[in-house]
């Protein structure tokens, strides 16, 4: 396989959040997001309720993709942030850790100099947690500690899926 | 590359529809959209020029229900299929977990099938991945019309690795659950197998 499995646990999970909330609070944000590269939702903080964050993720890593694709094309490794402004809100979103997306939405109430300066912070102790999850994970995967939880499923798990 | 998430309780995953421009790509997921229960699915997107061929992609998010007390979500993309779309079939096949490889069975889109299966050869071997090695499964569309390569044909053109093919009719839906149930299930296994 090409790429190893993303994994996600409980505790990095509340430590991501935190760093989110806190960003949230500081950058005078709306909402704000954490997808991966493949275009998964891993975290969502704020107004969230009013977006359909699925789509948001989806079109999100799509977009990034595509500016990855045109940095190549330019001799760039990538873009590392992308800032789209609308008639009320804006869209600063950047990638962390060379691996997940951070997107952040914010209004006139805050300004893009002050989300760039938060978010900037707010990479830094997100890449030590990613860095830290995929290190858990590697250690997990060589002491064979299964708590994966489709190691022991059956074809029947798999049929019922689809009756 | 799948996303386990043991915070939310979610296992997510990426099938791609491969194929020629107008073999029904999106037709498939228009009609899995149709067809799915208003609780198992999302928005259904498409990036799409304004004489509806598919620009960059569609996206469908499903939810199929629980494994083990983790809830399974398939994310359903297609691709471009106009050959000059290259660069953004090789983006949508970034992380991808399974491919659905549709098939135009009308005797003049033969070439192009070949060609384009060749391509998705090519792209995933970009990207590390090996198509004899992913869940992949092939679907002979377009089986009402009337212009047909035999089934037995396109086996032997296109099925060289003797994965799971299915007949069916995009427009109608015959076949399409088919295909995405074969998919998903190979995934899944892959899944265990992995661990």
């Amino acid at each position: 396989m090409a790429n190893p499995l993303m994994v996600m646990y409980d505790e990095e999970f509340k430590q991501i959040n935190a760093v989110m909330e806190k960003l949230l609070r500081e950058a005078n944000s709306k909402v704000i997001f954490l997808v991966d590269k493949n275009g998964q939702l891993i975290s969502g903080v704020g107004e969230t309720e009013r977006f359909d964050t699925t789509s948001l993720a989806s079109l999100t890593a799509g977009n990034i993709a595509a500016t990855g694709g045109l940095a190549k094309l330019i001799g760039e490794k990538e873009f590392s942030i992308l800032f789209h402004e609308g008639e009320k809100d804006n869209l600063h979103i950047s990638i962390v850790a060379g691996r997940v997306i951070l997107v952040v939405l914010f209004d006139a109430r805050s300004s893009l100099g002050l989300v760039r300066l938060r978010v900037k912070k707010a990479s830094e102790e997100l890449a030590t947690i990613f860095d830290g999850l995929m290190h858990k994970a590697e250690e997990k995967e060589k002491s064979g500690e299964s708590d994966f939880p489709f190691a022991e499923i059956t074809d029947d798990d798999i049929d019922n899926l689809f009756s | 590359m799948s996303f386990i998430n043991y915070a939310s309780r979610e296992i997510n995953c990426k099938i791609v529809y491969y194929g020629p421009g107008l073999c029904g790509k999106t037709t498939n997921l228009q009609h899995i959209y149709q067809k799915t229960a208003p609780e198992s699915k999302g928005k259904m997107i498409s990036l799409a020029t304004e004489t509806e061929r598919t620009l960059f992609f569609d996206f469908l998010p499903l939810a199929l229900g629980e494994i083990r007390g983790f809830k399974t979500r398939f994310h359903l993309y297609t691709v471009p299929g106009q050959v000059f779309y290259d660069a953004s079939r090789k983006l949508i096949l970034k992380g991808v977990d399974g491919v659905v490889f549709v098939v135009d069975s009308q005797e003049e889109r033969m070439d192009a099938n070949i060609e384009s299966l060749d391509n998705l050869r090519n792209n995933l071997e970009e990207q590390g991945y090996d198509l004899d090695k992913l869940p992949f499964v092939i679907q002979y569309n377009k089986r009402d019309l009337s212009n047909l390569v035999s089934v037995e044909e396109l086996r032997r053109e296109i099925n060289l690795t003797k994965v799971p093919d299915f007949e069916a009719c995009a427009s109608s839906g015959e076949g399409v659950f088919e295909t995405l149930k074969a998919v998903a299930k190979l995934i899944l296994i892959d899944l265990k197998k992995g661990r």
